[in-house]
């Protein structure tokens, strides 16, 4: 009996009960909390398994997955299989890293606070905004935080958002909204696009926000600079949901005067993992930094001068302000944001463009192979960056089936998000993907 | 000497990655892409080599204090050990190359494994149905707060306050704001605990919910729980239990038999799941039969006869999505091995050891230290500096000059309810000989604020860096690197 991760032994308790002054700990027990409630029998979960079990008990369960290792994947929707280099991992397994809690004490914690600080100039980097928050769950709910920070900022509680935002953030969205009677419109869309005239039919000056998605759900490039000027006029904050990739290559949020960035930031160096962890960015101007929700890594001195970091303006959060934080969040995806920031290291100016140029051509190679297949068309024609819709004659169910069992996954059935848009498959290259697993890919759907 | 920041060892012409040589017909971006979608400038990120980055990154590890190195106390994040097999097994190419959007059918081992850590957690807790979307506790308590506005909407009204003691977690008031609601917050009585007449004139038909940690932040159980389940209820309200310290609760005790609702679990806390530095954490959700049909969907379920597992998008009354696909899943599987490692009984055996380790830290250390509310505790407890104040020693100074001692300080100035609090939670996966270790330093800083305030005030010495200006970080805000410098907001 006894567990490894238990050190007390018998006689260790026997001492320590000694000293608390109590018999046994039953009689501690029944002096801290009443003993009716104390349950006699333990819960029915299953006995203990020594170490060598548990492994084998969890490979065993891994092997019940298909891994994308075994398959060609053109799937993405939100999430990419892009290159993880082995760096990252090796450093994420640091313990001093992966086994610290949140760095409450700052002169105990440099190395965390230090790659958050890092991880923050970095997101700044990449896409042109003054600030970056130590970072949020998810690129939904930084998408919702966003909408909630632009109400807060506005004093206004509509929200307009384009419906080819990702649908599952529109969803995270209408949750994160359902208490506070925050107003959410869609824009509708237009060959893929957000529809000009119906975003300016509903624009108004009780618009708290204006969130687009570039490169969109469907992977096509919105021309944000169409919006910007309208948004601001009206006294709304414009929000860009972004792909951190395709800043490699495309036009930044900066750029286009966007107030609010927000991003899933799995492709920067994080697994797939079955939907999480992964890690919500969130970049906006420096007029907004004292509305941001979460963690904030600030430089300082100690008391000699040097450089030191501490988590700063604790004042908006919630540990501090209570029922007036600008958000409840309290842990975030550090080791999440730790990864992106090794990641954007390594790849460094460079780099991530090339990286983002693979996935351009690639993109482009699949979708042109693929359209030139009788029966196989484009279903929207502006541009995209590493994803794009094919509609065809049969349904994207029957191709992903098919396909399947020649052990490619052919990109996602839209019917899942869109019903009606059955016959629609939508690919994802990114720079993993093979000139040759392309041409595998068109020979497959080509004999369909 | 400090280590400099990754933008400070660039150098134009390093690289730090390797690409393979593109194989589809090369394209200017410029060709495929009008000019006005192409970024003007680079990114302004950092070129060094693959091993300068190592080596950078190395040498920030160093500088942190973390559980594999000593003890680290900190009262309501019990920050236990955390198993290598865990890191190991949750890195399985089955596991992590697994993208969410693949088939049922193509998931059936990380369906199942999220299924079965459901119906544990709603073992230990006496729940009906658990929910692993939530990605920390406090997005656990905006879902539930959420699912009981639901819930109430349901019935004809959703109510507009939610009431929390004023030992509790910050979390708590920011997520009933988040949720739409009013905070009422109780004063505790003296024993620390929820005073019933306090709480009775408080609680009418408007109240939504009543969160309680139990044991609360005090590390005490709640004594009059049962009696407090009453009230709430009687008003039908729901009962929410802010899970942090469950960890005290393991295999000995029922919230459900409590009268609790609602339950969040923090995998990232009782469930051995590692903080990664503030998070990925995992902030599952146990609920009662009535609150079922809120629950975010999709839910993991079993088709019994063919021992197939699917996710379940049925909810017409769900609240919807909080995560964009379903939680922390990597988190799960360190929590799911942690507790087929452990078994049914070796739970029982954390909360024991951890009850134990915390009462002996609080008898060996009242004599040195004011202890509030001296009673017998659960999983933690609360010391005072009060007396140390009076010699011009404050628990910041206490917390600063602990790090010199290689420990890692207590959670300082929480709860709110005591002044110049020290909350010291030690686990259960601490030897007797650290906390004997641990209460010899703790003894030491209480006499050196006597003979030597002054080494104890200018603390910490040996630590990378010394006591840094919060102040300053607050007003001369510099939160990014610049290429043209500090950039100050």
């Amino acid at each position: 009996m006894g567990s490894n991760y238990l050190p007390s032994t018998e006689s260790d308790q026997r001492k320590m009960l000694k000293r608390i002054g109590v018999e046994s700990f039953r009689e501690l027990l029944e002096r801290s909390m009443p003993a009716s409630l104390i349950k006699e029998n333990l819960p029915d979960l299953p006995p203990a398994l020594s170490e060598m079990e548990v492994s084998s008990l969890l490979t065993g369960l891994s092997r019940k997955n298909l891994n994308l290792g075994e398959v060609t994947s053109f799937l993405g929707g939100g999430v990419y299989d892009h290159f993880i280099p082995a760096v990252i991992d090796q450093l994420l397994l640091r313990s001093e890293f992966y086994t610290a809690y949140t760095p409450y004490q700052a002169e105990a914690s440099q190395g965390t606070l230090q790659s958050i600080y890092e991880f923050q100039s970095l997101i700044c980097e990449l896409t042109g905004m003054e600030v970056a928050n130590a970072s949020m769950y998810d690129g939904a709910t930084a998408a919702a935080e966003a909408a909630l920070l632009a109400c807060s900022q506005t004093g206004k509680k509509q929200v307009l958002v384009g419906s080819n935002v990702h649908p599952d953030y529109l969803q995270v969205m209408r949750t994160y909204f359902s208490g506070l009677e925050v107003e959410l419109s869609e824009i509708a869309f237009q060959e893929g696009l957000v529809d000009f005239a119906d975003f300016e039919d509903k624009i108004s000056d009780k618009i708290a926000a204006v969130i687009i998605q570039s490169p969109n759900f469907f992977g096509l490039l919105e021309d944000i600079s169409l919006f910007e000027p309208e948004v601001h006029r009206s006294g709304a904050l414009l929000v860009q949901v972004f792909d951190p990739i395709s800043l490699g290559i495309l036009k930044t949020p900066g750029e286009y005067n966007v107030d609010i960035a927000v991003a899933e930031g799995q492709p920067l160096g994080l697994p797939l993992s079955y939907g999480g962890p992964y890690l919500g960015l969130m970049a906006t101007k420096s007029s907004l930094v004292r509305r941001l929700p979460g963690r904030l890594s600030g430089a300082t001195v100690d008391h000699r001068g040097r450089r030191g970091f501490v988590l700063t303006l604790q004042t908006r959060e919630q540990h501090i302000r209570r029922e007036k934080a600008t958000s409840n969040i309290c842990t975030n995806q550090a080791l999440c944001a730790l990864a992106a920031a090794i990641y954007l290291s390594l790849m460094g100016k460079e780099g991530i463009r090339e990286v983002a140029e693979l996935c351009l051509e690639k993109s482009r190679y699949a979708q042109e192979q693929i359209c030139k297949l009788d029966g196989f068309m484009l279903k929207f024609s502006s541009p995209f960056f590493k994803e794009f819709v094919i509609e065809t004659r049969l349904k994207a169910e029957v191709i992903v089936e098919s396909l399947g069992k020649q052990g490619i996954l052919p990109g996602v059935d839209l019917d899942r998000y869109f019903p009606g848009m059955d016959r629609c498959l939508m690919i994802a290259v990114t720079e993993k993907r093979t000139k040759e697993e392309i041409d595998t890919l068109v020979e497959v759907l080509s004999k369909l | 000497m400090a280590e400099k920041l990754i933008f400070e060892l660039s150098s134009p012409g390093r690289k730090g990655y390797s690409l393979p040589q593109p194989d589809c017909p090369r394209k200017d971006a410029a060709r495929i892409l009008p000019k006005e979608f192409l970024r003007e400038n680079r990114a302004e990120l950092p070129e060094v080599s693959e091993n300068d980055c190592v080596r950078h990154f190395t040498r920030l590890s160093v500088l942190n204090h973390h559980i594999d190195r000593g003890f680290y106390p900190l009262g309501s994040c019990t920050m236990k050990y955390n198993p290598k097999l865990n890191e190991q097994v949750a890195r399985l190419p089955g596991f992590t190359e697994l993208h969410p959007l693949q088939s049922e059918e193509q998931a059936q081992g990380a369906l199942e494994l999220m299924y079965h850590l459901g119906e544990y957690l709603s073992k230990i807790a006496g729940m009906d149905k658990v929910t692993l979307q939530p990605a920390a506790g406090a997005h656990g308590e905006l879902t539930a707060l959420l699912m009981i506005r639901a819930f109430h909407r349901k019935s004809g009204n959703p109510r507009s306050k939610v009431v929390i003691p004023d030992s509790a977690h910050g979390t708590n008031p920011a997520s009933v704001s988040l949720a739409g609601y009013r905070t009422v917050q109780i004063k505790s009585n003296n024993q620390g605990m929820i005073d019933l007449g306090e709480l009775e004139r408080n609680v009418d038909e408007e109240v939504a919910a009543f969160m309680l940690t139990n044991p609360n932040t005090l590390g005490l159980f709640e004594i009059d729980i049962l009696k407090v389940a009453e009230i709430i209820h009687t008003v039908g309200a729901k009962f929410y239990m802010d899970g942090a310290n469950l960890n005290a609760l393991l295999g000995y005790a029922s919230p459900a038999e409590m009268g609790f609702d609602i339950i969040h679990f923090n995998l990232h806390k009782t469930f051995s799941t590692p903080h990664g530095g503030g998070g990925p954490g995992g902030g599952a959700l146990g609920v009662k039969e009535e609150m079922v049909p809120f629950l975010p969907a999709p839910t993991v379920e079993k088709r019994e006869k063919r021992d197939e597992f699917y996710l379940d998008y049925d909810y017409p009354d769900s609240i919807g999505k909080v995560h964009s696909f379903y939680g922390n899943f990597g988190v799960m599987i360190r929590a799911f091995a942690y507790i087929r490692s452990l078994g049914t009984e070796g739970l029982r055996e954390v909360a024991k050891s951890a009850i134990i380790n915390a009462n002996y830290l609080k008898e060996s250390l009242k004599e040195f230290y004011d202890l509030p509310y001296d009673l017998p505790c659960m999983h933690e407890f609360v010391l005072s500096g009060n007396r140390q104040k009076s010699l011009g020693v404050r628990t910041l100074d206490i917390a600063k000059r602990l790090l010199d001692y290689a420990f890692h300080a207590p959670t300082i100035y929480f709860p709110l309810i005591v002044p110049e609090a020290l909350m010291i939670e030690p686990t259960e996966s601490e030897s007797k000989e650290t906390l004997d270790a641990f209460i010899e330093a703790m003894k030491k800083i209480a006499e050196e604020a006597k003979t030597n305030p002054e080494v104890v005030k200018s603390a910490p010495h040996h630590t990378p860096v010394g006591r840094l200006d919060e102040a300053k970080a607050a007003k001369e805000l510099n939160v990014r690197w610049t290429k043209q410098g500090t950039q100050v907001y």
